[in-house]
């Protein structure tokens, strides 16, 4: 115990042998915590690098078709085809919690039942393409939608269970130890006190015997 | 209700308008300064999920760390029209590496 002063008393010893179940109870906890937070984190990560792939690869199948699209018209036209959306997306959000972390929950309500209302513009002016790239983006879009759900919750999994790690390890590293030691440095100088208190008293009885009787144990 | 946003070069993000979401075009030779002030409004304002091309999110990577403890928005990055960078499954590598202390899942692809 060089590093933190402790008085040797016995307050000072019942605070710590308290702070010491305190600290085992959290460890227990905390780690208890930790490993249920890990499996679950390692099964949303695995859902999320699959749906990240999917998404991707849905994207890049879209954006090629937007591309084909782009080609057949004139930049103007298409611009103005995509100018005024017909459909809009609105989101719910909502959280749920998982071992006291709070994970966000998705769901989508578009503006019009109608699924064709992402056709924005007549089909006079503008190719074919647009239509199968507009749909294709529409039929990643639930998946996207998923993602972000799945992708912010493992990044809010993952901050957690670097803090509960964080304190896992300092409790069982720091402050057990600390703590432990700063019992048996208490309990140790309680000790030699009371033996030096004995051995003061009885020193002071033979000296007192000496002085009434003139008498020596010895 | 909140609404879903992207972000990203025009050719890149214009198809999302057609679905419903709504767009906001940041060309790539734009200011890093501008594009983080448009992250920052769409982030105060009701947005939900906020859709950021790879390329783009590449300039922003100070802006969107932001954001990342909060419950939302949540910024997730796509790849764009000029091909995939492959940072969004470098993101979700990171994300294991920073809660499990190193890459055990797809370390090996």
């Amino acid at each position: 115990m060089a590093s933190t002063q402790v008085t040797p008393t016995r307050m000072e010893l019942t605070r710590l042998k308290r702070k010491l179940v305190t600290a085992v109870k959290g460890h227990r906890l905390l780690k208890d915590k930790r490993d249920e937070l890990m499996r679950q984190f390692l099964d949303l990560v695995r859902e999320d690098m699959a749906l990240r792939e999917k998404v991707e690869a849905g994207i890049k199948d879209a954006n090629r078709n937007f591309v084909l699209a782009k080609a057949g018209m004139s930049e103007e036209t298409l611009r103005a085809a995509l100018m005024a959306p017909k459909q809009e997306v609105f989101l719910r959000g909502d959280k749920r919690n998982v071992m006291s972390v709070d994970i966000p929950v998705f769901d989508y309500e578009t503006r019009t039942s109608d699924e064709n209302d992402i056709y924005s513009y007549g089909f006079a002016f503008t190719s074919g393409d647009l239509d199968g790239a507009v749909k294709s983006l529409s039929d990643v879009f639930p998946d996207m939608l998923k993602l972000a759900e799945i992708e912010k919750s493992c990044q809010l999994m993952a901050a957690e269970i670097e803090k509960t790690r964080r304190r896992v390890n300092a409790l069982e590293h720091v402050i057990i130890p600390e703590t432990q030691e700063g019992i048996r440095y208490i309990t140790m100088k309680l000790d030699e006190n009371e033996r030096s208190t004995q051995v003061r008293l009885m020193k002071v009885k033979d000296m007192m015997l000496e002085e009434a009787h003139k008498y020596s144990e010895k | 209700m909140d609404k879903i946003a992207v972000m990203g070069d025009y050719d890149s993000i214009y198809g999302f308008a057609a679905v419903g979401l709504t767009t906001f075009p940041v060309e790539m030779n734009a200011d890093p300064e501008d594009a983080a002030k448009t992250l920052r409004n769409i982030a105060e304002s009701d947005y939900g999920v906020i859709y950021v091309t790879e390329a783009l999110a590449a300039m922003l990577t100070k802006e969107i760390a932001r954001y990342k403890n909060r419950l939302t928005p949540a910024i997730i990055e796509i790849p764009g029209v000029r091909g995939n960078t492959g940072e969004g499954i470098r993101g979700v590598k990171r994300t294991v590496e920073q809660a499990v202390g190193s890459d055990i899942l797809f370390g090996d692809n």
